[in-house]
């Protein structure tokens, strides 16, 4: 049924016909946009697609790609999804969510996809706050938001995405920003992983958190942004500056690169598979350090739906079903005529 | 009949009282292996060609604290040479294990019944667990039944002595003893538990050989015991002949494995692989772990991280082209209700098994109730309607689970079987099916483009939406929980659009009723003084109360509900028809409201709700007071 020869596609075969109805200038919108022009360049096939996402302004996602979709309810899609590629693995699988559906009411089916490696992409869009419930603070607001539920501040702790997927197991997890060139290729990375792919997608709310993340997507700031790259020193603000490891405290610190020598400087070269140095990274307190981005993490392991077909493929080689034998079997006895 | 043990004459030639059905309960702490006795003896009553029915009570503490009156576990057994639809109302034999074993169990064993108890257990300390100031096996307090007593665990360490055993393990030998005097009592084959033991410790012989030793050695106390051995007891014994049934091959079986064959069953008679969500929760475990083996027959089975993640999954592999089945009991339904909510809405088929047990909130896990019937109909937010079936019986689990399977993949919708801890857990002889006898109902995926164009929610005859597998060119789409709109199911709002949707769905779902049977009297006549409604595991104490008045010549029958939701076309007309309608159930009386809400009948509750079966006697008393 499923033929995977790769066809050619450009962006405006994966729009539906359906209007748009996020808010003018909402994030979303840029997202939409990557995602359709990631989808030709990783030759994906529009019928072999399915989005499952849950509730939320990101949620509504599926509607606009014309592919397979499925709008669940709150907090669940990870399930379903599951569902979905456990039943047809060979369907590429994109979860669409938000930072309430994926870490609050949802919080527990993200660490178990996490965990369980299920092979599919997870974009959570953080934008900090509820949007479509009007503004209520969220998982991920900063301590002190102020918002309807919290009119003198929040006083939670919020957490931090990408730490949360490192900690739930995740061998993939990357960090980009709604409007950033790079997100097509983060996108592009997190299919190439199989597994888990979590991406965490800085996404401005202009209604109801508008610029919170100002501080290193403005363009002022860019030289806030740490872009990291397998292979590549951690450079940033014009190389001018890297991160190195301050060996007495093992952890991370902010030096200094003169003239461009960031192997004295102590610069560490990013490896995607060193989880240890990934936790570091996403664990950086913004402001004296910078925000990291990119391909954060990358480090396969088996997926749990090739580890369930395994499974189940060895366990059932030479077994014929026969359902009269199955009913037969047991404690049994015959009553003559 | 059931419970009416009856006594041949002493002038009988053979040695042996005969009887036509005996309750014989197992009791004692829940480490002594009730469970396994009872479970094995039920065994040897069906190779001795008994028709049996059986009820394990358990705490729902896994080791509760030893000797103590909430640590009892019990197994009940009626078994007879007629047809046997209950565990029996009053135990006939109560084998009790420790003094609490006593005390819990000895107040519903029948007047002048046997009781036989472990005197080596009745030691100062198990006594004051217990909660009793004297010995009742020293003091007169039972003098209404027959005592025998022995010191069974002295009987088993002696016994199992050669084999080396530290005193605990020796101990554990103590139910295969019981068993093998049990087997005695009963004239009862011993061949087959010898088997099954060294089936079960392979890998451990000693213990087999213990355990072997054990059961020989309390089958030969009743042996010895008879022919007058000095300082034992004789014990009497019976012998219940096979039951008349119709040949064929049978074979024992609980709710739980019938629930899960019959979802196999039902799947291959779709042609469509299973996807089994589960989450763990008493007593509804038993059809995940009856399902994790049976991988060959295409089903998946996959242990969600709760109850939600339980359905959504299914609901995910029905999107995708699969049947998606989840199963708990109630507390876990309860979680899966804004799910089941989806399913409704998008249309999609799924089977949700709830294995009811005492209620609300945790309640009693592992007692039987009914209570979970208006959840099943009505609970949910919005107007949400799906087909309902609830199961009479361990053995007709399987139909209603091939039924559950018809209806949704039909249909393109959620349905809910109901069944119980009671059915669940209780083991019955089946005779097993011919399944070729079975009519077959594929389902059609749709896998191109129809004449007129592709509408996600689009209606066949039935108003049933297409099935379309992910993966399908041509037919992209999108579903979801918003509301659709009629046909294309795109994202729709609009006032006429919703009231048209709710009635597609109202309608969709009462149309079930035109692909089900029409209700039939399962005992009695199809109009008269009094009709006894119910449904779900009520099935056996009301056939049997209704099979006794009508034997003493009253004017009453049995009518019993597999269709809860929407119910058959007949039904309102037949219950019209009899003078007095009493619907027993294990609950405050649900099923009693839907029916005098869809027939305006004056249907009179009979209610129970003790987390204890019916007893035939207390639905017999009704129906002697309706017709008084």
């Amino acid at each position: 049924m499923n033929d995977m020869t790769p066809i050619k596609t450009t962006p405006k075969d994966w729009e539906t016909d359906q209007e748009v109805r996020w808010c003018p200038g909402c994030g979303d919108y840029a997202i939409l946009k990557a995602v359709q022009r990631t989808m030709p360049e990783i030759g994906g096939t529009p019928e072999n697609t399915v989005f499952v996402s849950g509730i939320g302004c990101s949620s509504r996602f599926p509607y606009y790609m014309e592919t397979y979709g499925f709008h669940t309810i709150h907090g669940r899609a990870p399930a379903v999804a599951t569902g979905v590629k456990l039943a047809n693995p060979d369907l590429d699988v994109w979860v669409i969510s938000g930072d309430g559906d994926a870490l609050s009411i949802g919080g527990n089916h993200t660490m178990h996809m996490l965990r369980r490696n299920l092979d599919c992409q997870f974009l959570l869009f953080n934008n900090e706050i509820y949007g479509l419930t009007k503004g209520q603070y969220s998982p991920t607001s900063r301590e002190g938001t102020r918002s309807p539920s919290t009119p003198f501040g929040s006083v939670d702790h919020p957490t931090k995405p990408c730490a949360f997927a490192l900690g739930a197991g995740a061998r993939f997890v990357a960090r980009a920003i709604d409007v950033s060139k790079q997100l097509v290729d983060v996108l592009k990375s997190a299919h190439a992983h199989r597994g888990t792919a979590f991406v965490e997608i800085f996404q401005n709310c202009i209604v109801y958190n508008a610029d919170v993340f100002a501080g290193f997507t403005e363009k002022a700031n860019r030289d806030h942004q740490l872009w990291l790259e397998n292979g590549k020193p951690m450079l940033f603000a014009g190389d001018t500056k890297g991160i190195a490891l301050d060996v007495a405290s093992l952890s991370l610190k902010v030096v200094d690169v003169v003239d461009g020598n960031w192997e004295a400087a102590g610069v560490l070269v990013h490896d995607v598979t060193n989880c240890t140095v990934a936790h570091m990274l996403v664990e950086m307190p913004f402001g004296e350090f910078p925000m990291a981005l990119g391909v954060l993490y990358d480090d396969p392991r088996p997926t749990f739906d090739s580890a369930v077909f395994e499974q189940n493929a060895a366990v059932t080689k030479g077994k014929l079903p026969n359902l009269q034998k199955l009913i037969s079997t047991g404690q049994t006895w015959t009553v003559d005529a | 009949m059931a419970t009416a043990a009856r006594i041949d004459a002493p002038d009988n030639a053979s040695p042996l009282q005969s009887s036509e059905a005996v309750v014989v309960r197992f009791a004692g702490d829940s480490g002594d292996g009730m469970q396994l006795t009872g479970g094995q003896f039920t065994l040897s009553s069906a190779l001795a060609g008994n028709d049996f029915a059986t009820f394990p009570d358990f705490p729902a503490e896994i080791r509760a604290p030893l000797g103590t009156l909430f640590g009892v576990s019990a197994f009940q057994i009626n078994f007879g040479s007629t047809e046997i639809e209950t565990a029996g109302d009053a135990p006939d034999v109560l084998v009790a294990m420790n003094p609490a074993a006593l005390k819990t169990n000895v107040k519903d064993l029948k007047p002048g019944g046997l009781i036989i108890a472990d005197s080596g257990e009745f030691t100062a300390r198990n006594l004051a667990k217990a909660e009793y100031d004297a010995n009742p096996l020293e003091d007169d307090s039972l003098g209404k039944w027959q005592l025998i007593q022995f010191n069974i665990s002295q009987l088993t360490l002696d016994a199992v002595k050669p084999f080396g055993l530290g005193n605990k393990e020796a101990l554990r030998c103590k139910n295969m003893w019981t068993l093998g005097l049990s087997l005695w009592m009963f004239d009862r084959d011993r061949q087959p538990i010898i088997d099954w033991l060294k089936d079960k410790f392979a890998k451990n012989p000693v213990l087999a050989d213990a355990n072997i030793a054990a059961l020989n050695a309390g089958h030969a106390y009743g042996e010895t015991a008879e022919i007058g051995q000095p300082g034992m007891v004789a014990i009497p014994q019976r012998h219940v002949s096979a039951a008349p049934v119709e040949p064929g091959l049978y074979r024992t079986i609980t709710g739980a494995d019938a629930v899960a064959y019959g979802l196999v069953a039902g799947c291959q008679l779709a042609d469509v692989k299973m996807f089994f969500g589960g989450y763990p929760i008493t007593p509804a475990s038993s059809i995940l772990h009856a399902l994790s083996r049976l991988k060959e027959y295409g089903v998946m089975t996959f242990q969600a991280e709760d109850e939600i993640a339980a359905i959504a999954s299914a609901i995910g592999a029905s999107y995708a082209g699969q049947l998606g089945v989840t199963s708990s009991s109630g507390p876990g339904i309860a979680l899966k209700t804004e799910a089941i909510g989806l399913a409704v809405m998008t249309e999609l088929p799924l089977v949700i098994v709830n294995s009811q047990r005492g209620g609300p909130s945790t309640g009693l896990p592992t007692k039987t109730e009914q209570s979970d019937l208006y959840q099943a109909v009505y609970g949910r937010n919005g107007d949400t309607p799906l087909p309902v079936i609830a199961a009479r019986s361990p053995s007709d689990a399987f139909d209603c689970a091939i039924e559950a399977v018809r209806i949704a993949t039909q249909f393109m919708t959620p349905v809910i079987l109901l069944t119980d801890g009671y059915i669940a857990n209780a083991a019955e002889p089946w005779k097993v099916p011919d399944m070729s006898t079975y009519q077959p109902f594929p389902v059609t995926f749709l896998d191109h483009v129809p004449e007129g164009g592709f509408k996600p929610y689009g209606r066949d005859n039935k108003l049933a939406r297409p099935w379309v597998k992910p993966g399908t060119p041509g037919l992209r789409h999108r579903i979801g929980g918003i509301e659709k709109q009629v046909d294309t199911g795109h994202i729709n709002y609009s006032p006429e659009n919703h009231q048209a949707m709710t009635d597609l769905r109202k309608n969709k779902v009462d149309g079930v009723a035109d692909h089900i049977p029409d209700q039939d009297v399962c005992l009695g006549t199809t109009s008269g003084k009094l009709a006894l409604v119910g449904w779900g595991s009520t099935f056996g104490p009301i056939h049997q109360a209704v099979r006794r008045a009508r034997a003493k010549g009253m004017d009453v029958s049995h009518i019993h509900l597999r269709h809860i939701w929407p119910m058959p076309k007949n039904l309102g007309e037949l219950l019209k028809s009899y003078d007095t309608v009493i619907v027993p159930e294990m609950n405050t009386g649900q099923l009693k409201t839907v029916l005098r809400d869809q027939y305006l009948v004056d249907a009179k509750p009979l209610n129970k709700v003790s987390g204890q079966p019916f007893r035939i006697a207390e639905i017999e008393a009704a129906i002697e007071e309706a017709l008084g």
